[in-house]
């Protein structure tokens, strides 16, 4: 399993993803922290079997708010992820994986939705605490599957 | 500007209308157009850069001349190679160093790696799928999975030799003024050559695809601002020309260029001191630059049917792939020849004094740097060990220049 934080670590509610990354790293997990960069993305995923991405989202409910896509399945559209700054993101990545019938049989992505995206600021409270919720969540997921 | 009403879609001839884009889809960065049309004839075109300054000539004040380059890289991640070689320039012009030619040579190599992996994200990702009239980015890769496969796999060329020679693909750490803080372990660099084989057919392939594409019929004869070095196809470093003969050192830009701020934008607008527009970027380097590139890179630019002189501003997308058929032939020229330098940096003697450097942007809609240019200093002999009292960079960059259309943002 890899883990993939996204976001950048300096604008708010951005930092969800590189943060929690960083948090699963610690406890010996494989976790990365990349910027959303489309191609980049891609080839980090190239040939692997499971994927866990965390990222921050526009909308979906209050900040804080986590919601787990199961991408192996579900269709991703732009716009739902904060700041794909290159236009080619984690969306349009992880669907052309899919075209080109290369995406990770296992992927998940869990979208916290963020309140604030200024540089220079901290992640806001609902946030943080959701990023607590979700390495927990996936720390223990990992936990199980590594159990025979 | 204005523009005859041939020029505009039929729906909108002989109007009064006011075209409000928000934002700009597939260019990085957030911009914003407006257009305004009285009559079917466009009477006003505003382009307006949202995103705040981020001030990297207040962040550079007062640091160590040392600082520069990975102060700057930060402007951008898809071209920050750009950036650094720029303040790297100034800062060895500032201190009269010229750098031994392996070092100058690797610097080429890495200047090449950020040109692949930024010109084909350009190219495939971005600006390819306008031509396809697909709605997403993604929608490429269901109508031409290998178009698509090939340029993954070249992007990850370019970022692997940013990761060989620069330490890592995004900012690279290696690069400092006076050369590199390691030199490139042989092996390592000897390692790209296989794949920069595959690169050169690679490039081409993509180039005859794209060329396949139909491509509006417009014209506009630009005054052409580009980089031009004596002896090769310049892309680290050169003189500032222009297709009409300019041809001037570096830190004389400001001489005969301005650049000011409008209201609209928080990116500034560039002129001549004349007061005319003028173009940079690919198509401008390859107008001024033609002659130096390979033999084959101008063979297959012809059989592509570019002209010489490209003044459709949407063949931009072959000049690219031209571009980078030449530095992966360039990048691979490098790599065989490649021997360990003796030294991987060469020393660097701190004094006050003035410098100008600029780089060339691979894909940026800026494309050419404004030089970073280091303010002349009150010498402090008895602490002149202390890079304080070296160049003070007043620096002429990092504004909200637009970065491939978009404020650079690092990340």
């Amino acid at each position: 399993m890899l883990i993939i934080g996204v976001g950048h670590p300096m604008r708010g509610d951005d930092a969800a993803g590189p943060i929690a990354a960083e948090r699963l790293a610690d406890r010996g997990l494989d976790a990365i922290v990349l910027d959303g960069e489309g191609a980049r993305l891609i080839h980090a995923w190239e040939g692997r079997d499971q994927i866990v991405v965390i990222d921050a989202a526009d909308g979906g409910g209050p900040p804080g708010t986590v919601h787990v896509i199961d991408a192996a399945k579900e269709a991703l559209s732009s716009g739902r992820f904060h700041y794909s700054s290159h236009a080619f993101g984690l969306a349009e990545a992880v669907e052309t994986s899919r075209a080109l019938g290369d995406l990770p049989p296992n992927f998940t992505i869990y979208a916290i939705t963020g309140a604030d995206f200024t540089l220079g600021k901290s992640l806001s409270p609902d946030v943080a605490a959701a990023v607590e919720r979700v390495v927990e969540r996936i720390a223990e997921s990992a936990e199980k599957a590594e159990m025979p | 500007m204005t523009s005859t009403d041939q020029t505009l879609p039929e729906g909108i001839q002989a109007q009064n209308r006011t075209i409000v884009v928000d934002e700009l889809a597939r260019v990085e960065g957030e911009g914003a157009l407006d257009v305004k049309v009285e009559g079917g004839v466009i009477t006003n075109i505003k382009f307006r850069i949202v995103e705040p300054p981020r001030f990297f000539e207040a962040l550079l004040r007062g640091r160590m001349y040392s600082d520069a380059p990975d102060v700057t890289a930060r402007i951008c991640g898809i071209c920050p190679i750009a950036y650094m070689l720029g303040a790297i320039n100034a800062m060895e012009d500032a201190f009269d160093i010229v750098p031994p030619a392996p070092i100058k040579r690797l610097r080429r190599l890495i200047y090449c790696g950020e040109w692949i992996e930024s010109h084909v994200l350009h190219s495939a990702m971005l600006h390819a799928p306008d031509f396809l009239g697909l709605a997403d980015a993604f929608l490429i890769a269901k109508v031409n999975p290998d178009l698509v496969k090939t340029a993954l796999r070249l992007k990850k060329l370019g970022n692997t030799i940013l990761e060989v020679v620069g330490g890592r693909a995004v900012h690279p750490v290696n690069l400092k003024v006076g050369g590199f803080y390691r030199t490139p372990r042989k092996a390592d660099i000897k390692g790209l050559e296989s794949e920069l084989e595959w690169a050169i057919g690679a490039s081409v392939e993509l180039l005859d695809a794209f060329a396949g594409f139909d491509y509006p019929d417009f014209e506009q004869d630009y005054l052409c601002v580009s980089m031009r070095h004596p002896d090769e196809y310049a892309i680290q470093e050169g003189n500032l020309v222009s297709s009409r003969g300019l041809d001037i050192r570096v830190a004389d830009f400001p001489k005969h260029f301005y650049e000011e701020h409008v209201e609209h934008s928080n990116a500034l607008h560039g002129r001549t001191r004349e007061g005319e527009p003028y173009l940079v970027g690919p198509i401008a380097r390859y107008n001024n630059n033609f002659e130096q590139l390979s033999p084959y890179a101008q063979e297959m630019a012809a059989k592509v049917g570019l002209p010489r002189i490209v003044k459709n501003p949407y063949q931009s997308i072959l000049v690219r792939m031209v571009e980078t058929l030449y530095v992966c032939e360039e990048a691979l020229a490098i790599v065989r020849e490649y021997e360990e330098p003796t030294a991987p940096s060469v020393e660097v003697d701190i004094h006050a004094g003035a410098g100008a450097g600029a780089g060339g942007d691979g894909s940026a809609a800026r494309h050419l740097l404004a030089p970073l240019q280091p303010q002349r200093h009150r010498p402090h002999p008895q602490r002149h060990h202390r890079a304080a009292d070296g160049p003070e960079p007043a620096a002429d960059r990092g504004r909200p220049a637009r970065c491939r259309a978009g404020q650079p943002r690092p990340r």
